[in-house]
């Protein structure tokens, strides 16, 4: 609030003069002139006085009048000048209504809507974010295109905004001024690409809807943000859910082989669906024909939760999802959801079904369990009533064709005539597919023919037509009921079909068909344009076959359909009269009149109109109109070959990999980590699917005993209690480190914790980590040890990833010393690969001489008792100006003697020592709080030390607390449930010992150090360490 | 995406109109009048009508069309949902949606929809964010506001919208801390002309009412849990721990909510209430019909049948009724042709029935079938799939909620075929 009152002074402070100079001037009107008589330009006028008078009240009473004006659709531009003045107004409310005003009018008045900018830049800056947002969202919804490069720079500003709500904003204008200025595309590419890295869930929707705007053809932007979209993916808004998946479906058919072959092992999918071992499985199968890319299985993985979602445009673009980019087998998951959401509003159900129908036709037993949900109610719309016709045709097979037609008899009786219709055609369709009910339905149209409604009637003698086509057997009986019914039908299209079936079948009907051509011949003036062609048709056909009785009445017709009005029964007739009727014109065609009219004809082939559909991406506008809607973007087909995956991994990993001691990137990424909330770098899809393999080859273990159950329920505790830190909490980095917490239990219970936790402990795992490797090693470590008894849990202290190098280097050689040789050492705080329990150090070897130094190697060791040492290869020479590193080993013994040996080249041995920082025989372990509490409780008394220290209170905010100790030791952050206590544990190189620190905050800026340790002596010298650096400024 | 609402009342005037981007003309409406006059009734209208240069897409509700402009390929459920959960903010905030109250209270249905859209895309759908944002007229604020000058208009960005939680806002207060739910099952069924189930399924319902202070976390477990075949939540409820444990564990949002709704499936076999018992009758040659139909407990767990009624949509060709009740008033509509009849409670030892005859056209031939009976009906404290709530627990806070459940099971579309 304060904030706010202080930006509205300033802002007055300009309007103040003019508001004094008004007030002179400015009588409100009463409220006679807004009487019934007015008219329109005097009310406008009344409005003006209004916004000019000095009163809130007034104006605001005034911009809800023009407010309600711009509702109805009156014109309200005049009032331009008037209310654009009231765009700096201290009242929130007519502020809000002003912008309202000019983001409906300020195209249309562009000079005097620039008077306003100067206001929304000021509000840019405001320290109020919900004022900052909505000043990015008035001043780009204004399309005038002047101000282009204004709304340029506060995209960019906002875009870097600290306020996740500001960039979301700031991700919308880029939609916005894109469509204002399609050529400042490549700078907004730009931006897109930074929001894209932003990991704020609250951007992420509208981000990629940019994207999908702007550039949609850019799916290398997305590379490096993929696997981040999909862990956030359940905790975004659902509107962001909805575009982001159609988004990855896309990205998907891009980047992916396709899983849709033969024999590639789905049944071991499925089952391992729920677990989330199949990454391990993946990884066994690659050897096979065909391996789900894990990125594509992540994808399917995360996406699936949504099904459950309540919001019915997210359950469709999960379930088109599916379609597109799951496997066939696992596809079935989504129709339970589908019909769920045939339940809700008429709308939804209508598109729900239209992608069911296109769904069914190519795989009917998705929904065959579900037949009876799409029964058809008498109170459905006639249009969803077409529409669960149509799947229930697809769905129709030997099995439920009976239970089918009976469902269909009640059908044809309907009141709705239209859908009685339609029954009938799908009673056609089942008979031509399921050759076994075909006789059954032909009696059943029959039946049907005597029915009273001609609607109903004419559609049965079409179908019927269409079945006899299909079976040329002997349906006489049929014919000659049907030529009867010619008498009494008047509908054209059933007129038309009985005739050309008579036509067809004449002379199977030698007696009827005559009769029928005389009496339609009678009648041939009155029918249809529809019927008298046929009537034409049938008439050729008697001549042909029958010409003795039917020459005359058909010369009659022909002569009648010379004289029509209709130029195409003209046309017909003369064609057919050259054709048939021999004369010396006629040319070689008449010898094969019969040939041509009596061919046999291919049946028609009913099929459903949603056959088509299936080119279009399901769920989308195009799918429901069946033709291409403005702006779809074509679903690419499967790639051949997949592009290269790794695209998707993230650098930091990468350099990490290469086990590099340490260089220089890696060090600015964790500085990054304790400064920067936002622009973290993230996600390793190794640690990531490592840590779900360590979690799934336990739950396989689960239920076996009594004390995994315990385990069970004590990270449910857990995972509670860290949901509420989640919630409160206000910074980022506690957050993340209340979900860094839990992951830790769910590694033991499987998949016990809330989903959301998952995903977020997964991201924020993901994101702390810094080298993949060591997760590996310490993930294997942890697999195997948590298949041991919970007894030995002590000695199980998981070793994890140091929190932070230190670049400190110390000199072990000095130049001077040297003779040109120089050596510094530093701790690269990695596990030694030359012994468990050494140290592991890195010597830099400099030679500063301009001649080659020949043969360094490590001489005489004078080394206290019981600590070892393993030294490097000797180097063979060292280039003048030239340097190296290599590594070695040393135990230490948990002390810190000096371990002192000698440095020797070719000519010279230099006595040199090394001694550790304490803080430097320690390896970070990772443990719950809950375990970091039990083992405390057993360090008490002797084994503890404690300290007070006095310091700034801006020294004691977690971030600096954690960056002082870690700098100092290695020692692995605990997850903390309290915001004034950080814990640190870590276990001594040698021996194994625990190491617990403790850093408790008191009032009045001190804090309390406490070290709980067996190997005491290592103890207090840390706490005598740790002391004077946490009280430093 | 959406580039403009227009909202259009039975008689075809558009009341509201409102453009998220460029201003769209309404003539644009044009298309969908002549969509609506195809369709002939209002439920026919297609949701989706392209016309050369936009895309209408439009839901109907509370008799009124609320039609969305669209210009480019959107997935349509994201439209219509969006508009749904438009609507559904409209009776959050006003109580009820109709022409009259959405007309006075324009200024804040322009200031929510400012809200609920940028540029075309969701901005705040969430009804407890935006409530913050915008605050719901009520009488008292609208004569505190007239008095001390301040607004509806928050000033400050709700903390829900950046927090984990954005359904819930901070700094709840309450002095009695309640919490209700209300599991509310509907049967779905066709009964065919027998009385037996072609198709019955249940669905249903948690409806919660939570006013509870501070960040409570509640979970909420049942009997019998695998009675639920799918499941949607609402989007507090964690879902990792519904899929292992079959307990229902979230924050809730604050005030009226949906927690979940559930479906019972086809497979169950579902316990019908009631039954209908019914003789219809038209002859060929005379112009009387006959009429009578009876309703009565079936499967009702002891449970007495309340709000029952009875409505039929009776063939064109019947012109009047002459029916006698044995309980409750019922009403024939000659034009429309609708027949309701007002039950009540049903009680077992007096069944109501409902008899007479039909006056039918003269000449005019017997219709080929008979009405079909739509049946609503309410049953008090009983969940009819079974269903039981075992507990319900809260964590987070100090305070002792005081907690209540009630059980109810209605007709949903509850079709007698005749």
């Amino acid at each position: 609030m304060s904030s706010n009152s202080f930006a509205y002074n300033e802002q007055s402070a300009g309007g103040e003069a003019t508001e004094l100079g008004q007030e002179a001037t400015s009588t409100i009107s009463p409220s006679g002139a807004f009487g019934l008589f007015s008219s329109d330009l005097k009310k406008n006028e009344d409005l003006k006085q209004m916004l000019e008078s000095n009163k809130d009240s007034a104006k605001l009473d005034a911009m809800k009048r023009i407010v309600g004006m711009i509702a109805k659709g009156k014109n309200a531009s005049e009032l331009f000048p008037a209310v654009v003045k009231n765009v700096a107004s201290k009242n929130i409310e007519i502020k809000k209504l002003v912008y309202v005003y000019l983001v409906r009018y300020a195209e249309e008045q562009q000079d005097l809507a620039l008077l306003s900018i100067s206001t929304f830049q000021r509000a840019l800056k405001d320290p109020n974010q919900l004022i900052r947002a909505s000043a990015l969202r008035v001043l780009s919804s204004i399309r005038v295109p002047i101000i282009v490069p204004i709304m340029m720079l506060a995209i960019k500003e906002a875009s870097a905004d600290l306020s996740p709500y500001v960039r979301k904003n700031a991700a919308h204008a880029i939609q916005k001024l894109y469509s204002l200025d399609p050529d400042q595309k490549e700078m907004l590419i730009e931006v897109i690409e930074k929001l894209l890295k932003d990991k704020s869930t609250l951007v992420a929707g509208s981000v990629v809807m940019a994207f999908e705007e702007v550039c949609p053809d850019r799916i290398d932007l997305i590379h490096k943000n993929y696997r981040k979209l999909c862990n956030l993916l359940v905790d975004v808004e659902e509107w962001g859910q909805v575009v982001i998946i159609h988004m990855l479906t896309r990205y998907a058919r891009t980047q992916f082989v396709s899983p849709w072959k033969e024999g590639d092992g789905l049944e071991d999918n499925e089952k391992n669906f729920y677990e989330s071992d199949d990454e391990q499985k993946e990884k066994a199968d690659k050897r096979k024909a065909y391996a789900m890319d894990p990125d594509h299985r992540l994808l399917i993985r995360n996406t699936k939760p949504l099904l459950q979602s309540r919001n019915a445009a997210v359950v469709m673009a999960v379930a088109q999802l599916y379609w597109h980019i799951a496997p066939k087998s696992e596809t079935g998951v989504i129709s339970k959801s589908l019909v769920r959401l045939l339940r809700s509003n008429r709308e939804v159900q209508y598109i729900v079904l239209q992608n069911i129908a296109t769904m069914s036709i190519q795989r009917k037993g998705m929904f065959e369990p579900y037949l009876k949900s799409f029964y058809v109610r008498s109170t459905d719309p006639t249009m969803i009533k077409t529409l669960k016709l149509e799947i229930l045709t697809n769905l129709a097979n030997e099995a439920n064709i009976s239970t089918l037609l009976r469902e269909f008899q009640t059908y044809v009786k309907s009141q709705d005539k239209q859908f009685a219709a339609a029954t009938i055609q799908t009673i056609g369709r089942c008979a031509t597919n399921i050759s076994e009910v075909t006789d059954t339905c032909l009696n059943g149209l029959v039946c049907l023919l005597s029915n009273r409604d001609e609607i109903v009637v004419a559609e049965s003698v079409v179908v019927i037509k269409k079945l006899l086509q299909m079976q040329p057997a002997q349906h006489g009986e049929i014919i000659k009921h049907m030529a009867k019914l010619l008498d009494s039908i008047t509908v054209p299209v059933a007129r038309a079909s009985i005739l050309w079936l008579i036509g067809e079948n004449c002379e199977r009907v030698p007696k009827i068909a005559p009769d029928v051509l005389r009496k339609t011949a009678k009648s041939f003036t009155s029918e249809d344009d529809l019927v008298k062609l046929q009537i034409l048709n049938l008439g050729a056909k008697l001549y042909l076959t029958n010409s003795k009785q039917t020459k005359l009445l058909t010369q009659y017709i022909l002569n009648l359909g010379k004289y029509d009005q209709n130029y195409d029964i003209r046309d017909r007739t003369r064609f057919i009269r050259q054709l048939i009727v021999p004369n010396e014109k006629s040319g070689a065609l008449s010898k094969y009149a019969k040939k041509i009219f009596l061919a046999q004809k291919p049946a028609p082939l009913l099929e459903s109109p949603f056959k088509d559909r299936d080119h279009f991406q399901l769920g989308t506008l195009s799918h429901t109109l069946n033709t291409k809607a403005t702006g779809y973007l074509e679903l690419s087909n499967w790639p051949e070959v997949a592009p290269d995956p790794s695209v998707r991994n993230v650098e930091v990993i990468e350099l990490a990999k290469e086990w590099t001691p340490a260089g220089k990137a890696k060090k600015e990424n964790s500085v990054k980590k304790f400064y920067s909330e936002s622009e973290e770098e993230e996600d390793s899809s190794d640690s990531s699917s490592d840590s779900e393999s360590g979690s799934g080859s336990e739950s396989g273990e689960l239920g076996e005993s009594g004390e995994e159950r315990d385990s069970s329920e004590d990270s449910s505790e857990d995972s509670s209690s860290g949901q509420d830190s989640e919630s409160e909490s206000e910074s980022g980095v506690q957050s993340k480190r209340a979900a860094k917490k839990n992951s830790k239990p769910k590694g033991k219970s499987g998949c016990e914790d809330g989903e959301k936790e998952n995903e977020k402990s997964k991201t924020s795992e993901s994101s702390n980590a810094e080298s993949s490797s060591i997760e590996e090693s310490s993930s294997d470590s942890e697999s195997e040890s948590d298949s041991e008894s919970e007894a030995e849990s002590r000695r199980v202290a998981k070793v994890s990833t140091p929190v932070f190098v230190p670049m400190k280097s110390h000199v072990l050689l000095h130049r001077m010393s040297g003779k040109g040789l120089a050596a510094s050492y530093y701790f690269p705080r990695q596990p030694c690969i030359f012994g468990d329990k050494m140290v592991s150090v890195q010597i830099t070897l400099n030679n500063t001489t301009d001649q080659k130094i020949e043969n360094i190697h490590i001489g005489e060791k004078k080394l206290p008792m019981g600590m070892q040492m393993h030294v490097f290869n000797p180097v063979d020479s060292l280039e003048p100006e030239g340097s190296i590193t290599v590594s070695m080993g040393i135990d230490f013994c948990d002390s810190t003697q000096t371990a002192s040996f000698q440095l020797c080249t070719k000519d010279d041995c230099f006595s040199v020592s090394i001694q550790p920082p304490v803080g430097e025989l320690l390896l970070p372990v990772a443990m719950s709080e809950k375990d970091f509490k039990k083992e405390q409780g057993m360090l008490t008394g002797m084994n503890e030390t404690s300290a007070i220290i006095v310091a700034a209170p801006q020294n004691f905010t977690p971030s600096v607390i954690l960056q002082k100790v870690v700098n100092v030791a290695n020692v692995g952050a605990v997850p903390s449930g309290q915001d004034n206590i950080q814990r640190f544990a870590a276990k001594t190189v040698h021996s194994g010992s625990l190491m617990l620190v403790t850093v408790e905050l008191k009032e009045g800026s001190t804090a309390q150090l406490i070290i709980n340790t067996e190997k005491t002596v290592i103890g207090s010298v840390l706490l005598r360490e740790l002391k004077p650096v946490l009280s430093q400024g | 995406m959406i580039h403009s609402l227009f909202l259009i009342n039975s008689s075809g005037d558009i009341f509201l109109e409102k453009h998220w981007k460029s201003v769209v003309s309404r003539s644009v409406c044009d298309y969908f009048f002549e969509a609506q006059e195809r369709a002939t009734e209002a439920e026919n209208v297609p949701p989706v009508i392209p016309t050369p240069h936009h895309y209408l897409l439009s839901v109907y509700r509370h008799k009124i069309f609320f039609v969305a402009v669209i210009q480019t390929e959107v997935p349509p459920l994201f439209v219509i949902e969006f508009l749904h959960r438009v609507v559904d903010t409209f009776q959050d905030y006003f109580g009820v949606c109709s022409e009259p109250v959405i007309k006075d209270n324009v200024v804040v249905v322009y200031e929510v929809l400012e809200e609920m859209l940028d540029n075309g895309f969701p901005l705040a759908t969430e009804s407890n964010i935006l409530k913050e944002l915008i605050k719901p007229p009520t009488i008292l604020r609208t004569v505190v506001n007239t008095i001390t000058g301040s607004t509806n208009v928050g000033d400050q960005l709700p903390t829900g919208q950046l927090s984990v939680v954005p359904w819930r806002r901070t700094g709840v207060k309450y002095t009695n801390n309640e919490a209700y739910f209300d599991v509310i099952e509907e049967i779905d069924a066709i009964i065919d002309k027998s009385g037996s189930t072609v198709t019955a399924e249940i669905q249903g319902v948690i409806d919660a009412c939570v006013k509870l202070t501070g960040m409570p976390d509640l979970t909420l477990s049942f009997m019998n849990p695998r009675l639920l075949d799918d499941v949607s939540f609402h989007p507090c409820v964690r879902f990792k721990r519904w899929e292992s444990e079959r307990i229902l564990s979230f924050i809730p949002p604050d005030g009226n909510f949906r927690l979940l709704s559930y479906h019972v499936s086809a497979q169950n076999l579902v316990a019908i209430p009631v039954y209908v018992k019914h003789s219809i009758s038209f002859r060929d040659s005379s112009s009387l019909g006959r009429f009578e139909i009876t309703v009565g407990p079936k499967q009702t767990m002891g449970k007495a049948i309340e709000g029952v009624t009875v409505a039929s949509q009776m063939p064109r060709g019947v012109l009047n009724m002459s029916l006698t009740p044995s309980q409750g008033t019922h009403t024939f509509d000659p034009v429309t042709k609708m027949l309701s009849w007002d039950v009540g409670k049903i009680n077992p030892q007096k069944l109501p029935s409902l008899k007479g005859t039909m006056s039918l056209q003269a000449g005019a031939s017997k219709p080929d079938e008979n009405p079909t009976i739509n049946l609503q009906f309410k049953i008090q404290q009983l969940a009819i799939s079974g269903l039981k709530v075992n507990r319900l627990d809260m964590y987070g806070e100090k305070y002792k909620p005081f907690k209540g459940i009630k059980y109810m099971t209605k007709a949903g579309r509850f079709q007698v075929r005749t």
